[in-house]
This record gives structure tokens, C-alpha cells and sequence, in this order.
């Protein structure tokens, strides 16, 4: 043990690899998670009893899992920068909670749902569900802009990151249905894919006019190679998704938005590297925990984090191709 | 408007003692269901297959809100206990995300194979599934009592302080980890788990086997029930008398290691020798229910007892008593009360086991309508010790959140105003009682449907039982 506490492991940045996971298990949880969401969105607009009842049997293997990384990420934060994790989640006290209760409405509607055949109790639990399915990408979008900017409340970046996280979602869902569906509801979500993208790149652009405008914090860090990749990705892959989605090429399409993903959390890393909790001024070589805890965690997530891959493959694996309505809800 | 400190304790009471039902009935299902499995696709057995089905589909309930809750949780400790967080995150944090990464993903991913995938992968991976699920939910367990049971007897630790922050520095991971109260916990909330949903289970099959065998009311699914009954009475034949052993063993380490919360357990004031053990106690005036204090109570008393039981067999042995130990002492009726509440149920459900263990012997477990009844009305007792016990252990240890290092008072985020604290509270309160009431309301629905139909089975479509058949 004395070893362990001697140095990091094998000299590695581990600060720096902490800070990387981090928003690697974000973007994780952004993009599986994020079809469920859009799927709840598209339950909204889509009113056919049918075409309802797809929505629900494409993620009804797959949410809880996907909600899962939210869960490691709020670990991996409190494990590896406890005082940021601790100052971050009282400081967003009742935005928090507010995005507790959208996740917790998010799932227990579909699981309540299907308990009875009766039309007031399906109608109120699909509102839930839709209700839940927007709100929790919306309230966590305004979450992490007021994080990234160092802000509180209700801000106009807030508002703007949580609408663009809310468009991102719906582009997400309408990939997985296509790719996930029968028959012609593929076809009838494509349109929502596409107004969506547009919405989500206009508030992108809208969110980096703020940022260059009244954070100088903030746009110095996009001002670099890495900011400026990340918005280029972000831009040639929507247009990439659109083109995609016309050709038919669902997998394309989905891999678009595994890109625009990417390009997000990368962009929030970047506009707040090396700053962790600009609030505070906490950066992330202030808030990493101390030797011996940051090797033992670093061993533990390097072991366990391939068999959560690994559980994934077997799962997305049993579950490949398309899903029909009476295998799920 | 209530102040920050007392909503956060209230908020997180309620949020805690609504969540652990959840676990409870996913952990005390998962053998059950792994067993039930392990018959269905080993012996293509369609009795098996539909315990498996009916049970899972209270489990899936179960796991759901499980999850929801369980995340509150998880953020809880940022948003309410930041300064507890900062303080421990360096020693806390760890196992938290452990359990992320270990137990709940192997739990949730799997879950969707269990739930949804029967007819779309082998019986080999099924059985897999059904095991990684309940694997993952008793995983989840290790890793939030090895945190809890540090909070209980902290060591392998130091406290420094960092700029104008003091904080844990973890020194020795195998001293903090493999805490010494660690292996009594996790013994005694699996049995209880399991007892639990045994009772739970007998309970339920008790009702359908009582309406057909002595009421006469006839029910094609019977055998489904007497199955049902018969394998929660051996689930509790085994777990009743483990608990009781358990939780003996678990006492006397309490009496070494957090003599605070033994004294309150045992209402003991002054530091006594020959302490008698109540078996039952009678409050005479609303003093003693209020503030219970051992010399003064009525009861039956075994001279020496608690001392006895302490000390492992020593009835002079010393009980210090709470006036010993300086400023608040934890709130002694709760805890006194508590914990007399969850023994007597832990040997009531020692001798159902043993009375319906003894029915079955002779054959006459199906007419017995007294035990039919008493296992009914002792359903939801299980949840009942679970949440009592959770209550001694959580409560007994106050003031400290962490025994001996850190108050529960210094542990409230600095910065929480009343406002905020309050408006979450009601939320929670309104909230979770509605989630209680759906909850119950839904495992009643399902209780009252009954087993799936037997032409819907996996097993009954003919290629699938051809298969099975051959594999015999």
C-alpha cells in the first residue's frame, strides 16, 4: 500500500484522465439515455395507439441501464473531486432536485403505464412520461451551462443549453427509432430528426455568441485548437445527420449523433479546463483527491469499466435489430 | 419554514427509510427468482416458469422505483450533506462510484434481458441474466454498507487540513474497508432481505391457499400458490433463525465498538454490572414511553441478561451508561423502542417458520386456517423489522454522522437557506406518499391478476418444450 500512496500510477496524469472520464461518462449518458428521452418526446407527437406502443418496447430493455451512467458520473464526480462534486450539487440545490423528479417521473411511467388497460390512467402516465422525457434533458442542460459559465439560477444560457440539449435528444430518438421500429413510423419521425437538428445547431450557435460576447473565461478557451475542432465537428456532423436521414442510412445517422455528442462534451470540457467548478475558482488539479484514493479508484474503474462495456454489447447484442411492440411494455 | 439543518435530516430520513423498501423486496426477490429460473430452462418445469414470470413482474415494479429513489440518494450527499462530502468524499466517494461501475450496471443492463428477452436469447444466457441481476443487487449492498459501516466504526483514516478546508485523508484502505462491522451488516440486511420477501411471499400465497382449502372457494391456480407458500417457508426456515443469530452477533459488536448507541439501545443511564434484558417491557406512565429508562421499567427482566448477551456470556459485564458520554445523547425512546420492536418481531417470525415448518411435517399445512392467517397478517412485518432496525442503527449513532469524527449538525451544506430546504422536503413528503400509495396499489393489481395463463408460457410453445424435453 505504501507503493500505491508513493506516486500516481505509472506517472500517468491521472488528474487530467479523472477530468476526461468524467465527461466521457457524461457524453456516455447524454447519448443513451438522450434516445430515451427524444423517444419520450416522440411520444408526444406522435398520437396513434400503435405507433405509442413501438416507442415504448424500443427502450424498454435499455433505459434503465442507460440511466445508469448518470448515476456513475455523479460517482466518478464525488470518488475523484469530492469538494467540487459537494459545492457543485448544493450550489444547484433545487435546479437538482427539480432534475431528480423529471428522471424519477421518466421511469416509473412506463413500468406504471402498462399496469392497467384504461384510458384516463394511460393518458396520465403518458403525460408523465412525456413530461419527464423532456424535462430531465432540459433542466440537465441548463445545469451543466450554468456550471460551465459559472452561473446560478435562472440564466439565459441556461434556458438556451437546455432547449439544445432537448433538440439533441429528440435527433437522438428519431436515429434510434429507425433503427429500432417497423413499418412506417420510421418515416413519420423523420421530419421532427430534422427540424431538431436545425433547432439544436441555431442554439449552439446562439450559446457561443454568448459565451463570446460575456465570458472571457469561457471564449478564450473555445478560441483553441480543441474549442474550434469541437465546433467544427459539431457543425459537419448535423449536416452529415440530415443527409443521412434523407439517403435512409440510419446508421450513419446514429453515428452522426454519437459525433454531435462527442463534440458537446468535449466543448464543455474544454471551455472549462483547467477550471473544474469556475464558481469557486476550483481547478482540477485543486479539487482531485489525494494520491492513494485517486491510484485505488483508477484501478477499480480501469478493471470494471471495459465489463460495463462488455455488459452492454451482450445486451444491445440480444436486442439487435428490430423491436416489436409486444416484446416490450 | 423549517430550519436547513433539521429539513435536511428530515428530507433525508424520509428519503432513506421510503427507498430501502424497494431494495429490500428486489434483494430478498433475487434468489428466489434465480432459483425459479434455474428450474425453468434446467428442467423446461412450467410450474417454475410461472413463479418466475409473476414474481418478476413484482421485482421489475420493485426495481423501478428502486432506481428512482435510489438516485436521490446518491445526490443528497452534494446537495444536502456538502460539508459532509467534502469532509469524508476522499474515503465516501470511493465505494459510491464503485457501486455504480460494479453492482448497478450489472443489475440494470442485464435486467432488460431478464425482463424483455426470454424468447430472444438461450436458455444459457437467460439463467446468466437472471443471475447478474440478483448478483448485482447484493453487490450493491457491499458496497453501501462497506461505506456505511466505516461511517459506524471509522479507522484507516486522518484528518488534515487543506487551505481552510479540514478533510479525510484516507491512509490505510484495507483497515477502512474491510471494517470489522462490515461482515455483521451485510449479513444481517441480506437475511433480512430475504426473510422479508419470504414473509412477503407467504403472506400473499397464504391468502389464495387459505380462500381454496377452507373456504371453498375454488382456484385453478393453486398448485401456483402451495408452491409458492412451500418455498417461502423454506426460505424462512433458513433465514429466521440465521437472523436471529446474526443480529446477536451484530449487538455484541455494537457493544464493543459504539457503546453510545448500546445504552440507548438498552435505555441504560448510569454504568451498570448485571444489567437484566427485557424481554418485554411495559411503559406504566407516558414518561417511560417518552423517555424510557431501563431501572424504572416494568417488564420481564432476565437478571444479568443484557450484560450477558453483550459480553458473550459474561452477566457481570458493564454496560456504560449514557450519562458517561458527554453532550446530546441520541434520541433514546426511538432507539430503545425501536430495536425491542424489531427483536420481538425477529423471534415472532422464528416461531411461524418453526409452527409452519411443523404444519407441513405433518401434512396438514394446506387446513391450518390459524397459521394461514398469521402468516397473512404478518406480510409486511418484515418490512416493518427492516425499517425499525435501520432505526437503531441510523438514529442510535447520533449525534454523529460519523461516529466519533463528524456531527450531523456540521454536515448540512453551508449555504442551504430554509426556503430551499423546506420546499424540497414537501416535495418529497407529497411525492413519496403518492409513490408509496401507486406502489402498493400496483403490487396489490398484480397480487390480485394472479399467475400468468398457462398458454402464454415460454415452455408451452412447442418447439421450445421439445427442446427442453430432449435436454432431460
Amino acid at each position: 500500500m505504501t507503493d500505491l500512496a508513493a506516486g500516481p500510477l505509472f506517472g500517468l496524469p491521472l488528474p487530467e484522465l479523472w477530468f476526461a472520464l468524467l465527461f466521457a461518462l457524461l457524453g456516455a449518458f447524454v447519448l443513451l439515455d438522450g434516445f430515451d428521452f427524444g423517444i419520450g418526446a416522440l411520444f408526444a407527437l406522435r398520437r396513434d395507439p400503435d405507433e405509442r406502443e413501438q416507442l415504448l418496447a424500443a427502450i424498454g430493455p435499455f433505459w434503465d441501464g442507460n440511466e445508469v451512467w448518470l448515476v456513475v458520473f455523479g460517482g466518478a464526480l464525488f470518488a475523484a473531486f469530492p469538494t467540487v462534486y459537494a459545492d457543485l450539487f448544493s450550489r444547484h440545490y433545487l435546479l437538482l432536485f427539480a432534475v431528480l423528479g423529471a428522471l424519477i417521473l421518466r421511469g416509473l411511467a412506463p413500468e406504471f403505464r402498462e399496469q392497467r388497460d384504461d384510458d384516463a390512467w394511460e393518458r396520465w402516465w403518458g403525460r408523465a412520461f412525456v413530461a419527464g422525457s423532456v424535462g430531465a434533458p432540459f433542466l440537465l442542460g441548463w445545469f451543466v451551462a450554468n456550471w460551465t459559465l459559472g452561473l446560478a439560477g435562472l440564466t439565459l444560457p441556461g434556458v438556451v443549453v437546455g432547449l439544445a440539449l432537448v433538440a439533441l435528444t429528440i435527433a437522438d430518438g428519431v436515429a434510434f427509432v429507425r433503427l429500432k421500429t417497423t413499418g412506417d413510423l420510421g418515416a413519420h419521425v423523420r421530419p421532427y430528426g430534422e427540424y431538431a437538428l436545425g433547432a439544436y445547431l441555431a442554439l449552439v450557435v446562439a450559446t457561443l455568441a454568448y459565451v463570446w460576447a460575456a465570458s472571457p473565461r469561457a471564449a478564450a478557451n473555445l478560441a483553441t485548437p480543441v474549442g474550434v475542432l469541437c465546433v467544427l465537428v459539431t457543425v459537419a456532423a448535423g449536416v452529415g445527420y440530415v443527409l443521412a436521414l434523407r439517403a435512409e442510412r440510419d446508421r450513419a445517422a446514429f453515428g452522426a449523433v454519437v459525433a454531435l455528442v462527442a463534440a458537446l462534451v468535449g466543448l464543455v470540457a474544454r471551455l472549462l479546463y483547467p477550471a473544474l467548478d469556475p464558481a469557486a475558482g476550483t481547478t482540477v488539479r485543486d479539487a482531485i483527491v489525494s494520491t492513494l484514493p485517486l491510484n485505488l479508484m483508477s484501478i477499480l474503474a480501469a478493471v470494471l469499466l471495459p465489463l460495463v462495456v462488455a455488459y452492454f454489447a451482450v445486451l444491445y447484442s440480444a436486442f439487435r435489430g428490430p423491436i416489436e411492440a409486444e416484446e416490450g411494455y | 419554514m423549517v430550519d436547513p439543518v433539521l429539513a435536511s435530516r428530515l428530507q433525508f430520513a424520509l428519503t432513506t427509510i421510503v427507498h430501502i423498501v424497494f431494495p429490500v423486496m428486489s434483494m430478498g426477490l433475487a434468489p428466489f427468482l434465480v432459483y425459479f429460473t434455474y428450474r425453468e430452462v434446467r428442467h423446461g418445469d412450467p410450474l417454475a416458469e410461472r413463479l418466475r414470470r409473476f414474481w418478476g413482474r413484482i421485482f421489475a415494479v420493485s426495481f423501478v422505483v428502486g432506481t428512482v429513489t435510489g438516485i436521490v440518494l446518491e445526490f443528497e450527499f452534494g446537495t444536502n450533506f456538502a460539508a459532509f462530502s467534502a469532509f469524508v468524499g476522499e474515503l465516501f466517494g470511493g465505494p459510491l462510484a464503485t457501486e455504480g461501475m460494479m453492482a448497478f450496471m450489472l443489475e440494470a443492463t442485464f435486467l432488460g434481458i431478464f425482463l424483455f428477452g426470454r424468447e430472444r436469447v438461450s436458455d444459457r444466457l437467460y439463467f446468466l441474466s437472471a443471475f447478474a441481476v440478483g448478483l448485482g443487487s447484493w453487490l450493491s449492498a457491499v458496497w453501501i454498507l462497506v461505506a456505511n459501516s466505516w461511517m459506524q466504526t471509522p479507522r484507516g483514516f486522518e484528518v488534515v487540513t487543506e487551505g481552510s478546508r479540514r478533510v479525510v485523508h484516507l491512509t490505510d484502505p484495507v483497515a477502512a474497508y474491510l471494517n470489522p462491522r462490515f461482515p455483521w451488516m451485510f449479513l444481517h440486511m441480506q437475511t433480512a432481505a430475504v426473510e422479508t420477501v419470504a414473509l412477503f411471499v407467504a403472506g400473499v400465497a397464504a391468502y389464495y391457499v387459505y380462500k381454496h382449502h377452507v373456504r371453498g372457494v375454488e382456484n385453478p391456480d393453486v398448485d401456483f400458490w402451495e408452491a409458492s407458500l412451500k418455498v417461502a417457508i423454506v426460505a424462512l426456515l433458513v433465514a429466521a433463525p440465521l437472523q436471529i443469530a446474526s443480529g446477536d452477533a451484530y449487538a455484541r459488536h455494537v457493544y464493543e465498538t459504539q457503546p453510545q448507541k448500546f445504552a440507548a439501545m438498552e435505555a441504560v443511564w448510569q454504568t451498570e454490572t448485571h444489567v437484566p434484558e427485557y424481554i418485554v417491557a411495559f411503559p406504566t406512565r407516558l414518561s417511560h414511553v417518552l423517555d424510557p429508562r431501563a431501572t424504572e421499567l416494568f417488564g420481564i427482566g432476565i437478571p444479568g441478561g443484557a450484560s450477558w448477551l453483550a459480553s458473550g456470556g459474561d452477566a457481570s459485564a458493564a454496560i456504560t451508561g449514557l450519562e458517561s458520554f458527554p453532550g446530546p445523547h441520541p434520541p433514546v425512546a426511538l432507539v430503545f423502542w425501536s430495536f425491542r420492536l424489531m427483536v420481538g418481531l425477529g423471534f415472532w417470525f422464528l416461531l411461524l417458520a418453526f409452527w409452519a415448518g411443523v404444519r407441513w411435517y405433518r401434512g396438514d399445512l394446506y387446513d391450518d386456517d390459524l397459521l394461514h392467517k398469521a402468516l397473512m397478517g404478518s406480510s409486511l412485518l418484515g418490512l416493518v423489522a427492516v425499517e425499525t432496525g435501520w432505526i437503531v442503527t441510523e438514529v442510535g449513532r447520533q449525534p454523529w454522522v460519523v461516529q466519533g469524527v463528524m456531527k450531523t449538525t456540521e454536515a448540512v451544506s453551508p449555504d442551504l437557506t430554509g426556503g430551499e430546504a423546506t420546499l424540497t422536503l414537501a416535495g418529497f413528503a407529497l411525492g413519496y406518499a403518492a409513490l408509496l400509495a401507486l406502489y402498493a396499489y400496483v403490487v396489490l393489481r398484480i397480487v390480485r391478476a394472479g399467475p400468468p395463463d398457462r398458454s402464454a408460457l415460454h415452455a408451452s410453445d412447442g418447439e421450445t418444450a421439445g427442446e427442453v424435453a430432449a435436454d432431460d
